[in-house]
């Protein structure tokens, strides 16, 4: 089994590039890979917890905290999720807050980097 | 004990969005990156400007003033401060009209790293040569 580790940029809502990540993450995870997930620039927004799933917005929330049950390492760009607004207190429980050589440190032991850019 | 080399392939312009700053800051962070590594292992990126992402790297750049945030420039220059090998395509140059002279030098900072000037051969070449590319 191999290690992916991804570079989240889009935004929660207005982008399905988010949506296919984690769905995409969630497939490694279930084929038993070792998945590492990065949040910069608006994915970061969706770190915030207590989202309410609205049928016509897309989620991170739940899903997310599906990953991290199933092992997969979330980390947020402190900087880029502080500047829009969300705390620390307000994160999502066992979410990662670091700096962007977390992300680094994770592409060194990948065998593989996806790169979702945002925008 | 490992280096991994990764390219940070820069393509959309400055300032309309938000990503190709974030190929900047995300490359300067190698400079820290070994806190987090075994002993021994580091990370080596080469940041490539093409197409319109050399667009916002111009020098004489004046973000500050009119919109507070620090420029592109500055982020480019201190990638020269910190030793990170910076390639700019050379036939996009041609393409936009922009001139050597145009592109930003970090020297009164004490850089001794200059931007290269290179055909996009060159940066197909660091792409083969990377273990990862990283579009922004």
């Amino acid at each position: 089994m191999g290690v992916l580790t991804m570079g989240v940029f889009p935004g929660l809502v207005g982008s399905g590039c988010y949506d296919f990540a984690l769905r995409l993450a969630n497939a490694a995870a279930d084929k038993g890979h070792v998945v590492n997930i990065w949040f910069s620039g608006n994915a970061t927004v969706s770190v915030k917890a207590h989202q309410k799933h609205l049928k016509d917005y897309s989620t991170g929330e739940k899903y997310l905290v599906e990953l991290m049950e199933k092992g997969v390492e979330v980390c947020t760009c402190e900087a880029c999720t502080v500047s829009r607004g969300i705390q620390k207190t307000e994160s999502i429980a066992k979410i990662q807050w670091n700096a962007m050589h977390w992300y680094l440190s994770k592409v060194h032991c990948a065998d593989r980097v996806l790169q979702i850019g945002g925008e | 004990m490992a280096d991994i080399k990764c390219a940070f392939i820069v393509q959309r312009p400055q300032y309309k969005g938000e990503t190709s700053r974030l190929a900047l800051t995300h490359a300067l962070s190698y400079q820290t990156v070994e806190v987090l590594l075994e002993d021994g292992d580091t990370v080596t990126p080469s940041l490539c400007f093409v197409g319109e992402g050399l667009l916002g790297i111009s020098k004489g750049q004046n973000a500050m003033a009119p919109y507070g945030i620090n420029s592109s420039e500055l982020h480019a220059k201190n990638c020269l401060l910190v030793d990170l090998d910076v390639y700019v395509c050379k036939e996009d140059m041609e393409k936009y009209g922009i001139t050597e002279d145009q592109l930003p030098d970090a020297d009164d900072m004490g850089a001794e790293k200059r931007m290269n000037v290179v055909p996009f051969a060159q940066i197909e070449k660091i792409m083969e040569e990377a273990k990862h590319v990283l579009f922004f």
